[in-house]
């Protein structure tokens, strides 16, 4: 039991796949303008993330080593089109401002990193361990990003359509240069430089 | 977006694939540490892409949309690439070992860059027809080896600086994707 908290909370912050690792960061700097969006992918991300590695876990005794690769990359992709499926259905506002970054999802490395690395090799308990704490950890990342992003770049902070808050003089005023793709860059090389600076991630 | 200059600028420069869209980061931050490195990966990138929106456009069209199997696409899409950049590696391998030891590793990671998926997704989200895929992948190719390009000539001479403790490495080249970023939003409104 031990064992498998240790790989639940590993992925949290020990070894963050964004901040630490940086895996997944194509289909994840995209999304993260505002933090509707960003929720919105760390869902798909954990869902898939999640469905993947039991699958694989399940299935690592009978899957050859030689094809291992395309069957994750296929079991992977047929997650993705049930998530962007279901999207498309019931969120239809978040599948459109997502666009193609929701199949993307089949290429982020996180995914196809974790179930090459870890559920081809442990049992299931231990795999969903492993995808729920890196999925967290993808969600916790993306969600501090988008929300930096959207308070400085539009002045306010709106979460299911339900402003959180709106300060008085940056909604008036908002530094659009954090909607842009530089600024996405910006927040993200900020807040690594700060997490090393107070030791929270040991530099390389 | 119906003249061909229109397209290639489009997506070479003001839809940059790293810069604006955020597609193929992982061998932008990965690979660009040197400038001959930069420039195979960019050309085997850009390779993989015009082949795999040649290959794609026709299974598209021709197949998906006549069994009306449009929601297989990402499955569709991922495993038509796989299987190129594997047919790719051996060709290259037999004909020209020279270039297979050049770029050979890269191929393989080629599968996971998510620029060759982008320009297939986005060759169909924008209906594109084949000529205008070819060509979309084309400018999304230039455009991503010119940014890995510049990029990695940045990053040589940074080796050399003083860069803060913390700043080393990932951090310090956000922040010159930040400014190469910046640059490249003067391109928005081009066309």
């Amino acid at each position: 039991m031990t064992k498998w908290l240790k790989e639940l909370t590993k992925g949290v912050v020990v070894s963050n796949p964004i901040f630490v690792m940086a895996l997944g960061l194509c289909p994840s700097l995209a999304v993260t303008n505002s933090l509707d969006n960003a929720v919105g992918m760390g869902a798909a991300v954990i869902f898939v993330l999640l469905c993947s590695n039991i699958l694989v876990s399940i299935l690592r005794t009978w899957v050859a080593g030689i094809v291992r690769i395309p069957t994750f990359i296929v079991i992977i992709a047929t997650f993705v089109t049930m998530v962007s499926l279901v999207f498309q259905a019931y969120v239809h506002t978040l599948y459109e401002s997502l666009g193609i970054y929701l199949p993307l999802i089949v290429v982020n490395c996180i995914i196809l990193g974790r179930a090459e690395a870890f559920a081809s090799k442990n049992n299931i308990g231990m795999a969903i361990a492993d995808a729920l704490g890196m999925g967290f950890g993808f969600l916790l990342a993306i969600s501090m990003i988008a929300t930096i992003r959207e308070i400085l770049g539009s002045g306010s902070l709106i979460l299911f359509s339900n402003t959180l808050f709106s300060l008085p003089v940056l909604s008036d005023q908002p530094i659009s240069l954090f909607l842009l793709p530089a600024g996405a860059f910006l927040v993200i090389g900020l807040l690594l430089a700060f997490f090393r600076r107070t030791g929270l991630i040991k530099n390389e | 977006m119906n003249n061909p200059l229109t397209i290639f600028i489009g997506m070479a420069l003001i839809n940059n694939f790293i810069l604006v869209k955020f597609l193929g980061l992982c061998p932008f931050f990965g690979v660009s540490k040197k400038l001959s490195n930069a420039l195979s990966m960019g050309v085997a990138v850009t390779t993989v892409m015009v082949a795999a929106s040649a290959v794609i456009w026709p299974i598209h069209y021709y197949i998906l949309v006549n069994l009306h199997a449009e929601y297989l696409s990402t499955v569709v899409y991922i495993l038509v690439i796989a299987t190129l950049v594997q047919i790719l590696e051996l060709v290259i391998m037999r004909t020209n070992y020279a270039l297979y030891s050049a770029f050979g590793i890269y191929l393989a990671l080629i599968t996971t860059n998510c620029a060759v998926l982008g320009v297939t997704l986005v060759n169909t989200s924008e209906g594109f027809n084949f000529f205008e895929s070819l060509l979309s992948a084309l400018g999304g190719g230039v455009g991503f080896s010119l940014v890995l390009v510049i990029m990695s000539g940045i990053r040589e001479r940074l080796e050399n600086t003083r860069v803060p403790q913390s700043m080393k490495g990932l951090p310090v080249a956000f922040m010159v994707a930040t400014l190469l970023g910046l640059a490249f939003s003067g391109f928005a409104g081009m066309v």
